[in-house]
């Protein structure tokens, strides 16, 4: 409020400081003289024509006396207009006490601003601008607190206005000043825009199997539980005697091993049961042909003359087996009812893999022991003392021994190589011999590439001996008619050693001719004989005769011999290629022959000297019979045939005649009878062709 | 009176007896096997009066360790038949009296 009634003048007025005296014309006149010097400043002309003075019509006329009265006039700091007698009641001192008055008055007041010239300029706008605001701000402030804060605005101006006088032409050189930033137009811009491709969405999916999944029942109540605490305790108790019995250390930490262990131990037990088993089921199932082995004797016998028949018992197959032929049989010495078969084939274009079968009449319905092998199995002997040795021959030439002992493994424990001397052509025989002189055990065996061979069972390999080897000599002429004398190696088909006398032993050939050899004399033979037209298939020394043995071929012939002539006892015609003969263990006269029509030849030369006395096709006659073989206790004879089956047969009673005194008892001495028999025979044989010689 | 006696006894014998765990069935991995069945005996003596809180335990800590979906039961008699996935199934007795069997199946 002061602010406007202060000053028309406009310029500087002292800090409010006020005239107290009561005489008020003497500064109104003062003010009509400056208003006259004013005027005359402004305008010249009118102060020359003397302007008539204007008064006030109430104005108070003073003689000179009076208007030369000097009146003193004093400063004080007190308001006039402030009242002094404001009194208030002070309670604490129980009286009214003069309150002290504010005796500041303000009468002018300008807001003004003050700034560094060297700030830039957009600072100094940015000054001003908050200047204006801080102004509108502190407008609604109290009048006494504006008065304090005016002073110093006020007392600031004028070194402002001249400072900025002074300063102007620096100011303007600070503006072109580059290093001061440019000030930004906040209206200068534009917008710009632009839309890049949105992506194209694929959808993609698949789908995972999932997880196996398997169900699973049981029952949990305490008596199961209970069972199951005890079985694990005792499990364990057993095996814990176990172990103490074997003494080994294992801990048996793991529980998984404990089990496994009495698994593994159940299992041989249980397939012992259960061959038990298999035997009982079969031989009730076919217990009329158990019947019939054991105790049926064909009553026709009696009214047949001397004929016999031969009665089919079990038919024996394997599975393993099935497409091949039976190329080898042979009965275990010391368990009658076990025999071996070898399987492979005699075709030469159909050569494969060869099984090794072991059958027992006591369960015909699967074999005992199954062994694989590569090539075609050609020949089969078990060892007469140690029964679990089993000497094989192959068609590929290797010769092997398998154990039966050592079961699982399907592998021989001895097997010849290409190194140690193997035949280069099928092995046609294997024969164990008796022990060496070190005794370890040894057998022979013959093949096509002329060889005879001994080998002999050290530690865990075989070492061969060449024993013989089959050569002829022959004479080429050539065409300027000149001899040429040519060694030729002749394949040998069958051997067979003597029963007494261990170095004697008979070689047949593929030519035909058989040879008596001794293992002593190497490279040379000791007789030969022009046996047969084709290869000899078998030859075999008589049981009990220690000079008579038998041979056959495929010439269609079968001939028993003397060693000591060159010529044949007897020679029967069977009509067709003779596959296999045998003589029969408890007679001296009898043998039996297989031919490739599928009949089996049963001859007794004690009765009959001149045919069968039994010819009877055990099969169809479009299979070949490929081998015979005699029980040596009980009067079956086994037969194999071309297709893998093997057939045991039951001899009649006519075909097994044994020599009976006048009064019906058999005789106690059954072996010299018998040698005394074919002696008799030999002797019959001989003394016709030495009364014609 | 001796036969009351002789009876506890028996039954103290048989529990001090049975009480390791015997695994009846599973179908796991070796590993997998032996760290449920610790886990599985660790819950049940910690629980040993509430079936229930020692299977909510094997059942978190089996989620926890080999993925979600396991399935716990544990009693002293049931019956059950359930699908699980293959190489996931326990099926195991403990002190004597108690059967446990854990599977997965989601």
């Amino acid at each position: 409020m002061s602010k406007f009634t202060s000053t028309a003048f406009g310029r500087k007025v002292g800090a409010g400081l006020k005239a107290t005296g009561a005489n008020t014309s003497k500064p109104i006149a003062q003010k009509k003289e400056e208003k006259k010097g004013a005027d005359a400043v402004e305008g010249h002309d009118e102060w020359l024509h003397g302007k008539p003075l204007i008064k006030p019509l109430d104005q108070v006329e003073l003689t000179e006396t009076e208007l030369e009265e000097e009146i003193t006039r004093t400063l004080s700091a007190n308001n006039p207009h402030a009242p002094q007698n404001i009194v208030r009641y002070s309670y604490k001192e129980l009286a009214f006490k003069p309150v002290t008055v504010d005796h500041l008055e303000v009468h002018f007041v300008l807001e003004g601003n003050l700034m560094y010239l060297e700030a830039s300029q957009e600072y100094r706008l940015s000054e001003a601008l908050h200047e204006d605001t801080t102004i509108v701000e502190t407008g609604a402030q109290p009048d006494e607190e504006r008065a304090k804060i005016q002073e110093t605005p006020t007392t600031d101006e004028e070194e402002v206005d001249e400072g900025g006088e002074e300063d102007r032409p620096d100011s303007e050189a600070s503006k072109t000043d580059k290093k001061e930033p440019k000030l930004k137009n906040q209206f200068s811009f534009c917008e710009r825009a632009s839309q890049t491709l949105t992506n194209p969405l694929r959808e993609r999916g698949c789908q995972t199997e999932p997880p196996p999944c398997r169900t699973f029942c049981a029952t949990a109540n305490q008596s199961e539980i209970y069972d199951a605490y005890v079985e694990w305790l005792q499990a364990q108790e057993k095996n814990k005697e176990k172990q103490k019995g074997v003494q080994s250390k294992r801990d048996d930490s793991s529980k998984r091993t404990v089990l496994m262990e009495s698994q593994t131990d159940e299992l041989p037990r249980l397939t012992k049961a259960a061959k038990i088993l298999e035997r009982m089921v079969n031989q009730n199932t076919f217990d009329y042909i158990a019947q019939d082995f054991k105790y049926y004797e064909d009553p026709s016998d009696e009214f047949r003359d001397q004929k016999g028949t031969l009665l089919p018992l079990w038919k024996f197959q394997c599975d393993k087996a099935k497409g091949m032929s039976v190329t080898a049989l042979c009965w275990n010495k010391k368990y009658q009812d076990l025999f071996a078969v070898g399987m492979g084939t005699y075709d030469f274009c159909k050569q494969g893999p060869g099984v090794l079968v072991f059958h027992t009449l006591k369960n015909h319905s699967f074999p005992e022991y199954i062994y694989t092998a590569t090539s075609g199995i050609m020949c089969v002997d078990i060892h007469q003392q140690h029964s679990y040795l089993v000497a094989v021959g192959f068609y590929d030439g290797h010769v092997a021994v398998y154990n039966l002992k050592k079961r699982g493994e399907g592998e021989p424990v001895y097997k010849s190589t290409a190194k140690m001397g193997k035949h280069t052509d099928p092995v046609w025989e294997v024969r164990w011999q008796k022990d060496d002189l070190d005794g370890n055990r040894n057998f022979c065996s013959i093949s096509s590439d002329g060889r005879i061979v001994s080998w002999t069972l050290v530690k865990n390999e075989l070492i061969f001996t060449d024993i013989l080897r089959l050569s002829v000599t022959v004479s080429v002429s050539d065409v300027q008619g000149g001899g040429q004398q040519v060694s030729v190696d002749v394949s040998g088909t069958s051997f067979d050693f003597h029963k007494q006398i261990d170095h004697l032993f008979l070689v047949g050939t593929e030519d035909g001719k058989i040879h008596k050899c001794s293992k002593t004399y190497s490279n040379q033979l000791l007789k030969s004989y022009d046996a047969h037209n084709m290869a000899v298939d078998a030859v075999k020394w008589n049981h009990f005769h220690s000079g008579v043995f038998i041979s056959c071929s495929s010439d269609w012939t079968v001939k028993v011999w003397d060693h000591a002539a060159h010529t044949p006892l007897f020679i029967f015609d069977l009509h067709a290629p003779v596959g296999d003969v045998a003589w029969a263990p408890y007679s001296s006269t009898v043998f039996a022959a297989v031919t490739l029509d599928g009949i089996v030849h049963v001859f007794d030369l004690n009765l009959n000297k001149f045919e069968a006395l039994c010819q009877q096709a055990v099969v169809a006659n479009t299979v070949k019979l490929t081998h015979i073989e005699f029980n040596p206790i009980y009067p079956i004879i086994i037969v194999g045939d071309e297709r893998g089956f093997v057939t045991s047969l039951k001899l009649s009673p006519n075909l097994r005649k044994r020599p009976k005194d006048k009064k019906g008892q058999v005789l106690p001495n059954v072996v010299e009878l018998e040698i005394a028999n074919m002696e008799k025979l030999v002797h019959q044989q001989r003394e016709p062709e030495k009364n014609t010689v | 009176m001796a036969g009351t006696g002789e009876g506890k006894k028996e039954e103290a014998d048989y529990k001090r007896l049975h009480s390791f765990p015997l695994i009846r069935h599973t179908d796991m991995s070796e590993e997998m096997r032996v760290e449920t069945m610790e886990l599985c005996v660790t819950a049940c003596e910690k629980f040993a009066t509430n079936n229930e809180s020692a299977a909510k335990m094997i059942k978190e800590s089996m989620d926890k360790k080999f993925g979600s979906s396991w399935h716990v039961v544990i009693g002293e008699g049931f019956g059950f038949e359930v699908t699980h996935e293959v190489k996931n199934l326990l099926y195991m007795f403990f002190g004597g009296s108690l059967a446990v069997c854990v599977w997965k199946c989601s």
